[in-house]
Order: structure tokens, then sequence, then C-alpha cells
């Protein structure tokens, strides 16, 4: 069985974001991008399917500019089989995303999507179920724990209040969740590996996929500096504080 | 904005953007060789420099991520660019000098030689075993009364019937006692120095540990003692003879030092800001005063600078344009630097600053033998005092 990993570049998880003082984005000069860490940890759980010999290939698919190549790569180091990028700018909205990747899995003949719940950039939640409704395939979010028996999968999710375990029949698309495994780092021979890996670039165009843009972002803006704290004397005047002051008792 | 006049936000961490200077192969190993340091060595270093402990599986599981012997071509060996072996260096000293020294005498002062001065055969049969860390090696040029002068080491290689007799004594060998793999340096009878390839286990061959060290104590040093061992003909490294051979062994090891302390230092770094912003003595934090910024600005200008001229050595080391006296000035500016900057984060640190829940004072003490060893501060200066006067002032 093939699994198909889609992954996506975003700002480093450990890097302050910077808005840009138009309120136009978020400040992307010099600054360091990374795998979307739900990204990765979906690549992880391909990569141990196929050293359990439950998985034939990993491939790895993204969608962008020649620029989202450098993550792709640290992907195959991680080992990824290959990897697949749909050339187009770096900002295609979820549903043209998944127009774009249920093109990609019909054509590699994929018997299973891993990837993401959402990405940390953008928080949209949406390309995996919207590519499951596409495909119309059984669809598990948030997993924490799979198990693949057979012609169907076992999945454990991540609710509120608590875990849910799911039956799906295959094929599916998987979204992970933070605590499914601990993504490994890459050896320094399989980056030298990697480099020799195949990364072929498909044009938007060959998908067919109208990727124009439904929205417009009209206006982003940091959270709100949190103020200084003050101490109180008593138990009295912090009662006093909460009940005229924050108005929450 | 306009185009005319554009300006970038300032990086504190890395103000020359080093990162976009390398290649995405370089990025992505200096971020897993943090991964593995992070993850592997940084939690149990305080535990190993208390109980001076040095851990043969250290060196299995560096092997086991690429780290030894990085910058040679096959046996088993990764293959990487000389600058990703200093960011190697530096990403694991920003941890311990004790794991980079480690690192660095298996890369550069045994399986260096070996890959460049050594037969095929020993290749073959030495290289995968170290590169994969189930072997450990050492390298003993430095003796008892003879460390800056090499020139004028005793130890003694007689030609005998089927090989050699190898007779004298090493000093301060770092894996000495542990070591399967002795690269050592000796005079043969015609007084030129060449170099053998020892084993354990072979007759008259012992390695005692040093006790009693103050520094570095995460990584084990002894001395090599040799009474009369024999060694086979083909156990001498056939491709080089003269001090040249230890020599380029150390240039390039000392390149990966140049690196290397400057992790010591970031760390050292990074920790005095980050404890000047979290403490507060006067109802505000230690970094509000102008003496504490000035000596954080102080370390990120010497360290940013250095970084900058350790890359543009390194660049040079892969052009093959590299002179031996940059490394020089490489080795001896980043080590002294380092101290000083370690100095003045113990400092920073107060009272904390003495305790091993916090690096620096660890990272200070280690510096001292980092600037000792591989040439000390002052030797490389008179180095660099003869390539600019012409004028050797060694003795």
């Amino acid at each position: 069985m093939k699994v198909l990993v889609p992954v996506k570049r975003v700002i480093d998880a450990y890097v302050s974001i910077r808005v840009k003082s138009d309120g136009s984005g978020v400040d992307t000069d010099n600054v360091k991008m990374s795998l979307n860490p739900f990204c990765e940890i979906a690549l992880e759980e391909a990569i141990r399917l196929k050293e359990a010999g439950t998985a034939t290939e990993v491939v790895l698919v993204s969608v962008g500019s020649a620029d989202i190549e450098t993550v792709m790569r640290s992907g195959l180091a991680m080992g990824a089989d290959r990897a697949i990028r749909v050339d187009a700018d770096n900002d295609v909205e979820p549903l043209a995303i998944a127009k774009i990747l249920k093109h990609v899995v019909e054509t590699e003949e994929a018997g299973l999507v891993i990837t993401g719940k959402q990405s940390i950039d953008g928080d949209n939640n949406q390309t995996g179920q919207m590519l499951s409704a596409l495909l119309g395939w059984s669809q598990a979010t948030f997993a924490s724990e799979v198990v693949l028996e057979g012609d169907s999968a076992k999945v454990t999710r991540e609710i509120d209040g608590g875990l849910e375990t799911v039956a799906i029949p295959m094929p599916a698309v998987i979204t992970t969740d933070l605590r499914l495994n601990e993504p490994r780092y890459p050896t320094l021979p399989n980056i030298m590996k990697a480099k020799k890996k195949p990364l072929d670039v498909i044009a938007l165009a060959d998908t067919g996929v109208d990727a124009a843009k439904r929205q417009t972002i009209t206006n982003v803006s940091p959270p709100e500096a949190r103020s200084a704290g003050v101490m109180v004397g008593s138990v009295a005047e912090l009662v006093d504080k909460l009940k005229n002051e924050a108005k929450v008792i | 904005m306009s185009d005319r006049n554009h300006w970038a936000s300032f990086n504190w961490q890395d103000p020359f953007l080093l990162e976009q200077q390398l290649t995405d192969e370089e990025n992505l190993t200096r971020e897993s060789t943090q991964k593995f340091a992070q993850s592997v060595l940084a939690p149990r270093v305080i535990e190993d420099y208390r109980n001076e402990a040095s851990d043969r599986e250290l060196f299995k599981q560096m092997g086991e991520q690429g780290l030894l012997g990085a910058m040679i071509e096959g046996y088993d060996c990764a293959g990487m660019s000389y600058t990703s072996y200093g960011l190697i260096a530096r990403e694991v000293e920003r941890v311990d000098s004790g794991y980079r020294s480690m690192m660095s005498v298996q890369s550069s002062l045994v399986m260096f030689p070996i890959y460049a001065f050594g037969s095929e055969a020993q290749c073959n049969k030495y290289l995968p075993k170290l590169a994969s860390g189930e072997w450990v090696g050492c390298f003993g040029l430095t003796e008892p009364d003879y460390g800056s002068d090499p020139a004028g080491m005793v130890t003694r290689a007689k030609t005998v019937s089927g090989g050699y007799q190898l007779s004298g004594a090493k000093m301060w060998i770092s894996n000495a006692p542990i070591a399967d793999v002795f690269v050592v340096w000796a005079k043969t009878d015609d007084g030129v120095v060449r170099g053998f390839i020892l084993e354990k286990g072979m007759e008259g061959l012992s390695a005692p540990k040093i006790t009693g060290k103050l520094s570095l104590r995460t990584s084990i040093t002894g001395e090599i003692v040799m009474d009369n061992v024999f060694v086979p003909e083909d156990a001498m490294l056939p491709n080089v003879a003269g001090l040249k051979g230890p020599m380029s062994c150390l240039n390039s090891a000392r390149l990966g030092i140049s690196w290397g302390a400057l992790g010591a230092a970031e760390a050292c770094w990074h920790s005095a800001r980050q404890y000047t912003l979290e403490r507060t003595q006067f109802n505000r934090p230690l970094a509000a005063n102008q003496l504490v910024q000035k000596k954080l600005a102080d370390m990120q200008a010497e360290i940013t600078l250095a970084l900058q001229g350790c890359l543009r050595a390194t660049r040079l080391k892969e052009e093959k344009k590299l002179a031996p006296e940059l490394i020089s000035l490489l080795k001896r500016n980043s080590c002294g630097k380092a101290l000083e900057i370690a100095r003045a984060a113990r400092d920073m640190h107060g009272g904390n600053g003495i305790s091993d829940e916090y690096p620096v004072m660890r990272h200070m003490i280690n510096l001292e033998t980092v600037n000792t060893y591989e040439g000390t501060h002052d030797i490389h200066a008179l180095i660099l005092g003869r390539a600019q006067t012409g004028i050797q002032a060694f003795f």
C-alpha cells in the first residue's frame, strides 16, 4: 500500500511571530521556516507503517513555489521515499489544496492519506476533511493512535473530554493530533541520501484545479499585549478588585 | 515603504543571518545535530560531569547519528562538507566541550589520518567501525616533556624483523583508557616522525587514566605507555612522513574547535541573557542594568563576528585555499573569546553561577582546557607573529 503524506511549510513553531505594521499579514523576511509540526507527525506515522511492512512506499506531497523544497528535503531525510511538489503560489486555500491532493491521490493510486490535522499558521483544520469528502473515502481526524487491520483502520481520536476509538473502512484519510508519536530527526547519512531522492514537480494546470482565491484577508493583528499584574495588599482588596474592576465575581 | 530605504528587522541571536549563508544540507545537519545534542547529550551532562563518567555507549549513539568522521567520503561515513563538520562541533559543544572533544578526536585525529595517510586495507579495516562508534580511537602525539614542541618527541619506533618496536609514553590523550585503536606518532631509526596504528591488547601497551581532572570531566583522558610494543610493518601509515602528518590532523581538528568553542560561548551568552532577564533585584531585572547590557552586547559581537570568520575559513578549506595560519588565528580567537565570555557569564549569574544547575561554570572550566589543548593561545600567537615578521620566537 502506498501512503501519501501531504505536508505544509510554515513559520517555525519556535519563532516569535511579527505582524507587518500595515496589518496586511505576517512578516516572513529572514524568518526560519519548517515542516508543520502536525505534518511531521503524519510523516513519522507513515514511515513507521513502512518500517512495519504495512506500507510499501511513503510519498510526500506539498503545494507551493520552489521555496518549499527545502522543508520537503527535510521530510525526505526523515525517511519519505520520494516527493511531489505541485507548483503554485504559497497561499492556496484549503478547498483548492484538497482538490489538488485528490488529483495526486488518484494519479498515484495511494491507499491511505495521513496528514496533519491543521497547519499552525492558518489553523484552518479543513484540508483533510475536504479531501476525504472529495474522494468519497472514510475519514478519522485528530488521531492519537492508528492501527491498520486489513481493510479497516482503528483510530483513536482526541475529543473533548477524552478519547474515542472509531473503526473505519479503508481507503481513508487520517489526520494526526499532537500525541500520535514523536517524530524522529534525520541522521547525517540520511540527510545525504535525501539529496538523491526524487522530488518531482507537477504544474498546477496539469491537476485541472482552479486555485483562484475565494477569500480576501482584510486585516491581521497581533494578540493584545498582556498588561502587567498588580500586587494586592489583602484578601478584601483582591475581592474588591475582582468584583468592581475585573467584574468576574 | 519605499524600496530605496528598506531595512529588515534585527535577529539578535544571528545578526549576520549565518543560516542564510548555509546550504539546505548544512542547515538540516545543524538542526538534526541540535536535536540530537539537546535530547541525548543535554539530559545526562550534569551527572556525567559530576561523576567523571565517559560512556562508550555515547560513541555508538554519535555513530548512529552519523557524527563520527562526518566529513569523510565513503567507508560508511556521511561525506558532508567541512562546514557541516563545524556546525556539528558547535551544536555538540553547546552542550559540553568534553562531548565535542570525544567526537573531534575520533573524527579528526583518528579517522582523518587513517583516511588521508592510510593504506586502503587500513581504511577498510578501521574506518567503518570507528564511524559506527563500535571502536573508540585516540591520538598520541603529546608527551610528558614535549607539548608545544612535538619535534622533540622521544617515542621511538625501532625497526625489527617483520615490523617495528615502539617505546615511549604519551600524555593527555583523550579517549585513551577506553580506546580500541591508537594512532601514535613516533620517530623511526632515521629520526623521521611516522604514524602507527596500535590496537588494544597488544603486548606492552597500556593506557592508564589520568585522574583529578577539574576540566572536561565528561571526556576521559589518559596516558599511552608503550613498553617495547611490537607492531607489524603494515601498522605504519604509509603515506606521510614528518611532523606534517600530525599537524594536518591538528589543523582539521582545530577548525572544528574554532566552531565548537563558539557553541559553548553561545550557550553561556544565552544563559546569561535569560538569567539576567528573569532575576530581579531592586525591583527590576538585572538585564535593566547598563553594565549587564554592555556585557551582553560584547558577547553578541564577539560570537557573531567569530562565526563569520569560521564560516569564511571553512569555505576556503572547501575550496582548498585555506592556509594553516588562519586556523591558528581562529582557534586562538574562538577559544580565548569563548573563555572570556564564559567567565563574564559566570559572573552575571551571581551566586547561582557556581552551581551545576546552570551550565556557565562548567563551560568556563572546560574552556580552560579548550584554550590550552591543540596549541595554546600563546603558541598560536607565535605562529601568527612569525607569519607576519618572518622571525620565529618560539625559543
